[in-house]
Parts: C-alpha cells; sequence; structure tokens
C-alpha cells in the first residue's frame, strides 16, 4: 500500500515540479507548484513527518502560494509579456546541466555507501514527527535556531514592505533616465500622504512634485 | 520503500529546479524554481531523519520552510518594485546593480 502511495506522490511531485518549468503562464506555474508541494507533503507523511506535512500544506501550499497568485495577478498583465523564453540552443543546455545535476546527485547520493539508504529506516517509535516531539525540540535542543528564524521572518516581513511601498512621484524615476531601483530610493524622504493606506484607498490626493 | 527511492525523487525535483533556474528568465518563475529545489533538500532531510530515527532533519526541514517564506516575501517585494517603476520584469534586462 505504502509502495502505491509512495510512487503515485513521488510522479505527483515530479509532474508538478516539470509543471512549473514548462508552464508559459506563470499563473499555471504557481498552480502546478501548489500540486507539487501537496504530493510532496504525502511523502512527508509517508516519512512519518506528521508536522512539517500538515506545516507544508497549510503554509506553503496555502499562506506562500496565494501570497504568489497575488503578485502574479498584480503584475502579469497583457500589455507588458514577461520573461520571453531563450532560444533553443540555451534550453538544450540547461537541459543538459540538469541531466548532469541529476546524475552527479544520484552518485553522491546513492553512491555514499550508507548501510541505511536500502532500509525503510529506523524502528518506528510512537511519537516520532509528532507536534509534541518537534515542539519539544524546538524550545529544548534548537531553542536558538528558532528565535534566530523568527528574527529572521521579521526583517523579512520588514524588508518587504519598505520595498514594495509605494512612493510618490519616484515610481517613474527621474526625468530623462531609465527607471532603476536603489538604495537612495529608501532613504529620499517622501511626499506628504504617500505610502499610506488613505493614500492606497484613493482619500488623499497626491498632488504634483 | 527504501530511503533510497525518496532520495531519488529528491535528487530529480532539485534537478528540475535547477534546470528551471537555468531556462526561464521570469523572475517569478525563477522564485518558484528556488522553492522546487529548497523543498528537494527539505524531502531529502526528512528521508535521512527518518533514517536516522531522529527528529533532527525535520526541525532542519522547517528552519528551510522559514528562510524559504523570508526569501519570498522580499523576491516578491522586489518583483513589485520593478513593477510600480515600470521595469522590464525579466532577469536579463536587470543586468546591472547599481547602489
Amino acid at each position: 500500500m505504502s509502495t502505491v502511495i509512495f510512487f503515485i506522490a513521488g510522479l505527483g511531485a515530479i509532474t508538478g515540479a516539470i509543471g512549473v518549468i514548462a508552464l508559459q503562464n506563470p499563473l499555471y506555474s504557481v498552480l502546478a507548484l501548489v500540486g507539487h508541494l501537496i504530493s510532496l507533503a504525502a511523502l512527508f507523511l509517508l516519512l512519518r513527518a506528521e508536522f512539517v506535512a500538515a506545516a507544508q500544506v497549510i503554509v506553503y501550499a496555502g499562506a506562500v502560494m496565494v501570497l504568489y497568485v497575488f503578485v502574479v495577478s498584480y503584475v502579469g498583465n497583457d500589455a507588458a509579456p514577461v520573461g520571453q523564453n531563450p532560444g533553443r540552443a540555451a534550453t538544450l543546455g540547461a537541459f543538459a546541466c540538469g541531466a548532469a545535476l541529476v546524475v552527479e546527485l544520484f552518485i553522491a547520493v546513492l553512491g555514499s555507501g550508507l548501510q541505511a539508504i536500502g532500509t525503510d529506516g529506523a524502528p518506528y517509535v510512537a511519537g516520532f514527527g509528532s507536534p509534541e516531539q518537534i515542539g519539544r525540540l524546538l524550545l529544548t535542543r534548537f531553542l536558538a535556531p528558532f528565535e534566530i528564524a523568527s528574527y529572521l521572518l521579521l526583517v523579512a516581513a520588514v524588508g518587504a514592505v519598505t520595498l514594495a511601498r509605494r512612493r510618490g512621484g519616484l515610481d517613474q524615476g527621474i526625468e530623462g533616465q531609465p527607471p532603476t531601483i536603489s538604495v537612495a530610493d529608501l532613504l529620499r524622504p517622501r511626499p506628504l500622504g504617500t505610502g499610506t493606506m488613505a493614500e492606497a484607498g484613493g482619500r488623499v490626493e497626491v498632488g504634483d512634485q | 520503500m527504501t530511503i533510497g527511492w525518496y532520495l531519488a525523487v529528491s535528487a530529480l525535483i532539485f534537478a528540475i529546479g535547477a534546470g528551471g533556474v537555468l531556462v526561464r528568465r521570469n523572475p517569478l518563475v525563477i522564485l518558484l524554481c528556488l522553492e522546487l529545489m529548497l523543498n528537494a533538500a527539505n524531502l531529502a532531510l526528512i528521508g535521512f531523519s527518518r533514517m536516522w530515527g531522529n527528529g533532527d532533519g525535520q526541525i532542519f526541514a522547517l528552519i528551510v520552510m522559514v528562510v524559504a517564506a523570508c526569501e519570498v516575501t522580499v523576491g516578491l517585494g522586489l518583483i513589485v518594485a520593478m513593477h510600480r517603476r515600470r521595469l522590464p520584469i525579466d532577469v536579463d534586462e536587470m543586468r546591472e546593480l547599481q547602489g
């Protein structure tokens, strides 16, 4: 039974991964990635990682992918086609690189001589991979990585808001020059009323600069 | 199924992700391919965790998911900033890093 589930989930994961890189519309790529993540969660369950599988489905396939869908529908309009694909030579080159990487990884992983690689793993102990075990580990042995990860999330959230927030007058760039993204944009004072929720809601008129 | 099979699937997914980073020019899809590679690493980590009967690999996988979420937020923030400035959403057009 677990063999059947493994092959279904593994094929689903690989098909989803191929779909991500082969589909032309970024929205369909995101949907393929959602399918890939859910198949991967099934594989995690087969490996007895219950908590990680649940986090994968809820956080990854749920929250992170919704963020992707928002940005794809915000950016990907038909007026400005994004990301033309490279020529045949570059595609074949990338395919060859990928194939070489597969061979290399197979040699590295399967030829590593780890004895347990041909087994089903260590004997299953009740409670392995349960939220209780993960929580216990996170709050005792891995407390420092846990705290650092939470600070990393905070920094990333603040950074994303700072990067993406709107500044009146700066969107078009400097007259006569191609538009750029630069660190100086973050330090320049913004006109009153820009970059606020009130402006986004159209309740504050931003005057000409 | 033995652990080796999971590692083989993980290697395949990683290579597909790496090929995608090389072949696509849309930064959104490149971010998705990075996700693929991180997920392949997660699968290998959880496979090894099962192999040793030890929860450490699963904690590692959770931390990798946190890092992936950070990478996504910052990457998508950059893409939104590019879109706001009417820059082409194409990694080949963004050649210069100007401070």
